[in-house]
């Protein structure tokens, strides 16, 4: 019951809102002076967004494009918990898609054995692309950020093999792709007019829910935000570091390789040179965007769908075709600071409140020791808000 | 149990959710005009700027607006796009009364054929694609026989015995455009060695990323190749810059008469030739077909012998091998010469 006090007291939900609300704010007016400097109307820009944005192709549109956003930013968090940043999971699920669906173009199963051979093979694949740059980092003490970059490129070069005509793919005009899943291992669709939604959306909630679960509420989970917060911390207290590092690439991997399988599974059905690249990238942005959160990056990854959607509507009006790339950069780049400016705020806030009670008390001599009960909970209160939310601040940073 | 009923109930909201959301929206197909707008062409990468292959198409359009009257949308592709953004590109494009709708490039393959079966009354137009629908016009060109030909300028040229090609993409068109290229060098010059190498291995960056071309032909200038032929749109304009800065060095244009072009006026002594791909005239006659009430249907092909690709003799700097280069263009015509379209 405390908890729920402290979690949702009037002060708590004001800190919570405000460094979103600030971020948007400013978000706002910035890309408003861009667009204007451009020498556009913006609030005809917000109203061609907002309008076409809501319609309710617009929506089905948002959400498909919202999965891999959203799985990608999930792998990129596992990672920043950690302090590990991750920044191969572009080359992670690429190769994780290309090998599933080689192997789901050269199976013949029933759908419902194929489907999850097809997702297995993709997150195995992925979480060993990953995982080479965890075994890197605790065997030779190679950076992660180094080694992930590098992989991309490899995976690159190695689809780039392997999408030959005469290794394991067939050409159709003037696109290399791997031979088609068969129709019975496609994956469901949610029949919503006027387009159908992705029935992968599945696989995001489940893996937002496990997000949620692992890492909030289970021993791993701790472990895992304790070696994010002080390596030295966590191994005092018996955290093995390296099987920490290790594990923790391996599952980001393994989710990395999920980004592709939205559109492999419901979309292309076979892994092309014209399959999407740089989702991993755009997750990273998401993964910052949502603050690690399960529902925060779930909105961001709607958002950036969002904008994705209208920008081209916005070329369309004649508006230019970087502003939404603009609107993006500027977005994340708000959060960042909003969410570090309304941290600092606060913490300024408590150390003079603590400051104020403690030479209250000093004063009193030690008279209130019993009836603490108000100032005590405000003080638990003070020391767990600015704690969190260094915790955050640090990951991101 | 508790997690079991906890997901079910995320999964049923979200899709109740999608669903009532969509029932209470107008969908935006529904707000669209009827009236024919015009044309609507639909760039890759690069832009309608890139001096090269999206320009050529710039050029048909922009003649049908003298000549036909008709007024052009134009909208460009990103890097890093994915079918769905290029779907709504298009279906936008038609959705607002454009017609034709045009979309330049093999990206398009996909998209314009999914779209066109959406607004049966629309014709739609792709270039370096086939048709498989009835209201698509698929453009195919036979790059490879005017990359034979720059071959045979690039062989007669050189005076290392080292040419080079530059492709954007490793994908089946552009290594159309290597396979006609090393040919003609080979059977010009037998002793001639081509270096062929390739921007990148599957992104379309390649079309558009002229810092990555400069570094490429930078050391291929140094490796003692004296002609370059840049297959890779926009970028291409990187390597002939770099090229220019060498004495005594080629560049070879593609699919545009790159000589000609605006933004490369100060590098255009070093360009000696271009294969060019008339993607503007194929522009032009969709636009005009339309236009005249008899819009065209399934596949064109472009080739020599239609004129359909040619070489620029801008500049004059070939017209002193202008009877080699007559002379493979008939033995490309008369079928005695075949060219590759796999390296």
């Amino acid at each position: 019951m405390s908890r729920f006090k402290t979690k949702f007291s009037a002060q708590a939900v004001l800190q919570a809102l405000a460094a979103p609300a600030l971020a948007l704010l400013a978000a706002f007016v910035l890309s408003s002076v861009v667009i204007a400097m451009t020498g556009k109307d913006p609030f005809h820009a917000f109203f061609v967004m907002i309008d076409f944005g809501s319609k309710s192709d617009s929506q089905v549109w948002i959400i498909n494009k919202a999965i891999p956003y959203y799985l990608s930013a999930a792998a990129v968090a596992i990672g920043f918990r950690m302090n590990l940043f991750n920044i191969g999971v572009d080359g992670q699920y690429r190769v994780a898609a290309f090998f599933a669906a080689v192997v789901g173009g050269a199976l013949a199963l029933p759908g419902a054995l194929q489907i999850p051979v097809i997702i297995l093979v993709a997150m195995a694949v992925g979480a060993l692309w990953a995982g080479i740059a965890g075994v890197l980092k605790t065997t030779r003490g190679v950076s992660e950020v180094i080694t992930t970059i590098m992989l991309n490129s490899i995976a690159g070069s190695l689809i780039g093999y392997f999408l030959a005509e005469d290794k394991l793919a067939v050409k159709d005009g003037n696109l290399f792709h791997t031979p088609e899943i068969p129709a019975s291992s496609h994956f469901f669709l949610i029949p919503t007019t006027p387009d159908p939604i992705y029935g992968t959306l599945i696989i995001a909630v489940l893996i937002g829910l496990a997000y949620w679960f692992v890492l909030g509420r289970t021993r791993f989970g701790f472990d895992l935000r304790a070696v994010g917060r002080s390596e030295s911390a966590a191994s005092a207290s018996g955290v093995s570091v390296r099987r920490m590092v290790v594990t923790s690439m391996l599952l980001s991997g393994a989710v990395a390789g999920l980004v592709g399988m939205p559109t492999l599974l419901n979309k292309s059905f076979s892994y092309g040179t014209d399959f999407p690249t740089g989702v991993g990238f755009t997750g990273i942005a998401i993964a910052l965007l949502g603050r690690n959160h399960p529902i925060g990056m779930a909105l961001a990854a709607l958002l950036w769908g969002f904008l994705e959607r209208t920008g081209l509507q916005l070329e369309f009006e004649g508006y230019a075709q970087e502003i939404v790339g603009v609107m993006q950069g500027i977005i994340v780049l708000c959060v960042v600071i909003a969410y570090e400016i309304v941290r600092r705020v606060v913490l300024r806030r408590q150390q003079s409140a603590v400051g104020a009670q403690l030479s209250a008390r000093g004063a009193d001599g030690g008279e209130g020791e019993g009836d603490d009960n108000g100032p005590g909970e405000r003080d638990q209160d003070g020391k767990s808000a600015p704690s969190t939310q260094a915790k955050k601040a640090g990951t991101t940073a | 149990m508790r997690r079991v009923t906890k997901l079910a109930a995320a999964v049923t909201a979200t899709a109740a959710l999608a669903l009532t959301a969509t029932a209470c929206g107008e969908s935006s197909t529904e707000s669209g005009g009827k009236k024919n707008k015009g044309v609507g062409l639909a760039f890759d990468v690069g832009g309608r700027d890139d001096h090269s292959f999206n320009e050529a198409a710039a050029r048909g359009t922009d003649k049908a607006e003298k000549e036909l009257g008709v007024k052009t949308k134009e909208m460009t592709a990103g890097n890093n796009e994915t079918e769905e953004t290029r779907e709504q590109r298009l279906s936008s494009l038609a959705k607002a009364g454009y017609n034709p709708v045009i979309g330049v490039g093999f990206n398009y393959g996909k998209s314009v054929n999914k779209v066109a079966k959406e607004f049966p009354d629309t014709t739609f137009g792709v270039v370096d694609e086939q048709s498989h629908a009835k209201n698509v016009v698929g453009m195919t060109f036979a790059e490879n026989e005017a990359s034979y030909l720059v071959g045979v300028a690039a062989a007669k040229k050189t005076k290392t015995n080292k040419v080079s090609f530059i492709g954007g993409v490793d994908n089946a068109l552009i290594q159309k455009f290597e396979a006609g290229f090393v040919k003609g060098v080979k059977d010009t010059n037998p002793k001639a060695k081509v270096e062929v190498d390739y921007l990148y291995k599957e992104s379309d960056k390649g079309f558009n990323d002229p810092a990555r071309a400069k570094n490429m032909a930078k050391g291929m200038l140094a490796r003692g190749n004296d002609v370059i032929y840049t297959a890779a749109g926009q970028s291409g304009a990187g390597s002939i810059e770099e090229v220019s800065k060498k004495k005594g060095a080629w560049a070879i244009g593609v699919d545009s008469d790159q000589y000609r072009q605006k933004g490369l006026e100060k590098y255009k002594d070093a360009i000696l030739t271009s294969s060019v791909k008339n993607v503007d005239v194929a522009v032009y006659e969709l636009i005009k077909s339309v236009k005249d009430g008899k819009p065209l249907k399934g596949n064109q092909t472009f080739s020599l012998k239609e004129k359909g690709v040619s070489v620029a003799t801008s500049g004059g700097f070939i017209d002193d091998i202008k009877g080699d280069i007559d002379k493979a263009t008939e033995d490309i015509t008369s079928g005695k010469v075949k060219v590759p379209a796999k390296p």
